[in-house]
């Protein structure tokens, strides 16, 4: 699979290299589990009104595996990716983290949880405390990954180096605070992070959705080779399922709650079974045709 | 941070809050430099009213100055005509057939009731008048005496005065055109809102009264503040058990109304033990709970933001995170109930003190000890003392007004939808 030839805007020097879909084959069931969880459900009751947010959801994701979770908007995909994070309980359920019952009760067993999973949320405007300029976000995750004693040059370069990546120049950023940036900007720093972070478990809640659509394919691509070269296992959570297939190994698909359908992205996109994947698929214009990144989202 | 500043400074709201506040700061700041007497020291006896005092004695040993002011001896009658005298010339006019109808005995009436007088008396008349029985002699001489004593303005008058007795004695004599410079007369003192009933200088009283009941409101106002944040955050982020037990203690201080357990507290403490900072530090004691509810339920609606996900993510700890990323969301919140509070405890002392409540009567005034005192001393019924009390409700209303002023001028700030 190739990135379409028309995209001819921006020229991206590592576009031959791109490895989208090179493991395409590769069978994920035999790597270890790496998050599973079974009947895992999430009621919210405010006032006297009850949502199911998750609705009894079993999966299994598997080391380096990178698995879609596709739905439209208000089917849960957020509360489940917060649940995975462990910021938020199930109301019932249990989450299994290499193959054990998680178990995160204090907070010292939380903080060592959050080590290894990282997340960029969905929406990048509340994602920033806005009393701290934007190096403070970058300059945590040096800290994080040990870097707490580099030299400051060192730690700029590396902040640069991350913030190329995904097209922002470090150098124009530096020293403003969120509210100086645009969302777009603000959701790229997000990425940015993951790159100075390389965490085991990385949870994207429709990373991309304020990028435009060239620099999505490109940062996407950075992503895809980082996955690549750490064997990350990456949680994409998207509304968007021509994407899902063109980046997944597996998918989920999941309608008020609960997941209707799962398997190898080719399965289920060339195959579906369940009404409402049939649906999402046809909402697709142009599916079966080549790929056109810039149309894609 | 720096535009929010300017922002609040161009807040009209709270500019005038602000000017007010600071103005009266300053006033208790400065004043004790001018006026350096103690506030607590008895200068007469009772209620005297506001205006100039000076020492008559003193006033004769000053030097003299010779004046002929014009209206000298008709301001002397106003002050000094006896009323008996005033009514002698209203039965004459009566009995004359003259129009009474706005003559009167009081101050202000005199020059007219003189007018009148000369305008009506004729010598020859009074001599023809034949006046009720035996008295009609004594009558005319009375008649005549008083006439004298009203036309005598041109011809002066002379006091003697004698020091000392027996062989010693000296005496000297002032003319009623001998003037003192007041300034010059050894004792004399300015009371511009006179005196309380204990004969204390009601204004450097209340400057003094001001400045305590300030630092009363802000200990308190400290208190239920840096009380309520704590517990607000706490409960409010840590949830569970540590919000059920924080919010049960809350609930009992809700349904046991602060100001009974307020005058409770206060009552078992016993009145010579309660000075300043006790009274202070009970009202604040008893006054956290609203602050800690309302940070409370901010911090619940915070912590679940994503910037606070974040930073959990990056392993920062309860203590970083409570400080850097829910604090200052909550500041601007806390400064204005900062300033609520601080007003609510100045009016709690005066509640309070208004009661018998109030701190120690002997080591320094406020606010509400000086109402308490005018209410006991009858100046708001039998003395009508206005003085002694009326400035006193000014500067209490003026403080919240102010403070409750510069408050409004922060929310609009802060919440800019409240902007019209
Ligand atoms: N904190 C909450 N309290 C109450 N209800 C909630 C809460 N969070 C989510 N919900 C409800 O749960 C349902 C699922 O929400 P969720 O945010 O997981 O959807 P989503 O799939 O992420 O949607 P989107 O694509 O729009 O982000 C919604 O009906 C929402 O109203
Ligand atoms: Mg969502």
């Amino acid at each position: 699979m190739k990135i379409d030839e028309k995209t001819n805007q921006a020229p991206v020097d590592n576009r031959e290299s791109v490895t989208f879909g090179t493991d395409r084959n590769k069978d994920f069931s035999k790597e270890p589990l790496c998050l599973s969880g079974k009947d895992v459900t999430r009621i919210f009751q405010t006032g006297k009104t009850t949502t199911t947010a998750v609705d009894h959801v079993n999966f299994e994701f598997h080391k380096g595996e990178l698995i879609s979770i596709v739905g439209e908007s208000g089917s849960g995909k957020t509360t489940l990716s917060k649940m995975l994070l462990g910021l938020l309980e199930p109301s019932s359920g249990e989450i299994f983290y290499r193959g054990e019952p998680r178990d995160i009760s204090t907070g010292a067993k939380k903080r060592q949880y959050w080590k290894g999973i990282q997340a960029i949320f969905q929406d990048p405007f509340s994602s920033y405390n806005v009393f701290h300029k934007i190096d403070n976000v970058l300059l945590d995750c040096i800290n994080m990954r040990g870097g707490r004693n580099l030299s400051k040059d060192e730690k700029f370069a590396m902040m640069t180096e991350a913030c190329s990546f995904v097209n922002l120049k470090f150098a124009e950023l530096t020293n403003k605070y969120p509210f100086e940036l645009s969302g777009g900007q603000m959701q790229r720093l997000m990425i940015a992070r993951i790159f100075l972070l390389k965490p085991e478990i990385l949870l994207a809640d429709e990373p991309t959705s304020m990028i435009d659509a060239c620099s999505r394919a490109t940062i996407l691509d950075m992503l895809l080779n980082l996955r690549n070269e750490t064997g990350m296992t990456v949680i994409f959570i998207t509304h968007d399922i021509g994407l899902a297939y063109y980046i997944s190994d597996s998918i989920y698909i999941m309608e008020h709650g609960k997941f209707v359908e799962s398997g190898k992205a080719e399965e289920v996109i060339l195959n579906p079974k369940a009404p409402y994947t049939k649906r999402l698929i046809s909402d697709v214009p142009k599916i079966h045709e080549p790929w056109d990144l810039s149309t894609v989202g | 941070m720096k535009s929010t500043l300017r922002n609040i400074f161009h807040s009209p709201r709270f500019m005038v809050g602000f000017i007010i506040f600071m103005v009266m700061v300053l006033t208790v700041l400065i004043y004790p430099y001018f006026i350096t007497r103690d506030p607590l020291v008895s200068l007469g006896k009772g209620f005297l009213e506001p205006g100039t005092y000076f020492s008559i004695y003193d006033a004769n040993n000053a030097s003299t100055y010779r004046m002929e002011l014009p209206e000298a001896t008709m301001n002397r009658l106003e002050t000094s005509l006896p009323l008996a005298d005033r009514q002698l010339i209203l039965d004459f006019l009566k009995a004359k057939g003259a129009d009474l109808s706005d003559l009167d005995t009081s101050n202000d009436k005199v020059g007219e009731l003189i007018e009148a007088w000369t305008a009506n008396y004729d010598e020859a008349d009074v001599k023809a008048s034949k006046y009720e029985g035996f008295t009609t002699q004594a009558k005319r001489r009375a008649l005549a005496r008083l006439n004298t004593k009203l036309s005598s303005s041109a011809s002066s008058d002379v006091m003697t005065i004698t020091r000392g007795d027996g062989e010693e004695a000296t005496t000297s004599s002032i003319s009623d055109t001998d003037y003192a410079r007041v300034d010059q007369v050894a004792n004399a003192i300015t009371l511009p809102l006179g005196t309380d009933n204990f004969g204390r200088d009601t204004l450097t009283e209340l400057v003094k009264a001001t400045g305590v009941s300030l630092i009363i409101g802000l200990i308190a106002g400290s208190i239920a503040t840096l009380l309520g944040l704590l517990v607000g955050l706490l409960a409010g982020y840590i949830g569970g058990i540590v919000d059920d037990i924080l919010m049960f203690i809350a609930n009992i201080f809700t349904v046991i109304p602060g100001f009974v357990l307020l005058i409770l507290i206060y009552y078992s403490v016993g009145q010579e033990s309660r000075g300043v900072v006790t009274c202070a530090v009970v009202i604040g004691l008893t006054s956290w709970v609203w602050t800690a509810r309302s940070v409370r339920s901010q911090v619940i609606s915070l912590r679940n933001r994503d910037h606070v996900n974040l930073s959990k993510l990056s392993g920062h700890s309860l203590f970083r995170i409570v400080t850097t990323d829910i604090l200052p969301y909550i500041a601007s919140y806390v400064v204005m109930a900062f300033i609520l509070q601080v007003s609510s405890g100045i009016l709690a002392e005066a509640q309070l003190s208004l009661l018998g409540l109030g701190p120690k009567t002997t080591d320094v005034p406020t606010l509400g000890l000086m109402m308490n005192w005018a209410k006991l001393f009858g100046a708001y019924t039998s003395s009508n003392a206005w003085w002694a009390y009326f400035p006193v409700i000014l500067v209490i209303a003026l403080t919240s007004f102010s403070l409750n002023l510069m408050n409004t001028g922060l929310d609009q700030v802060f919440n800019p939808t409240l902007r019209d």
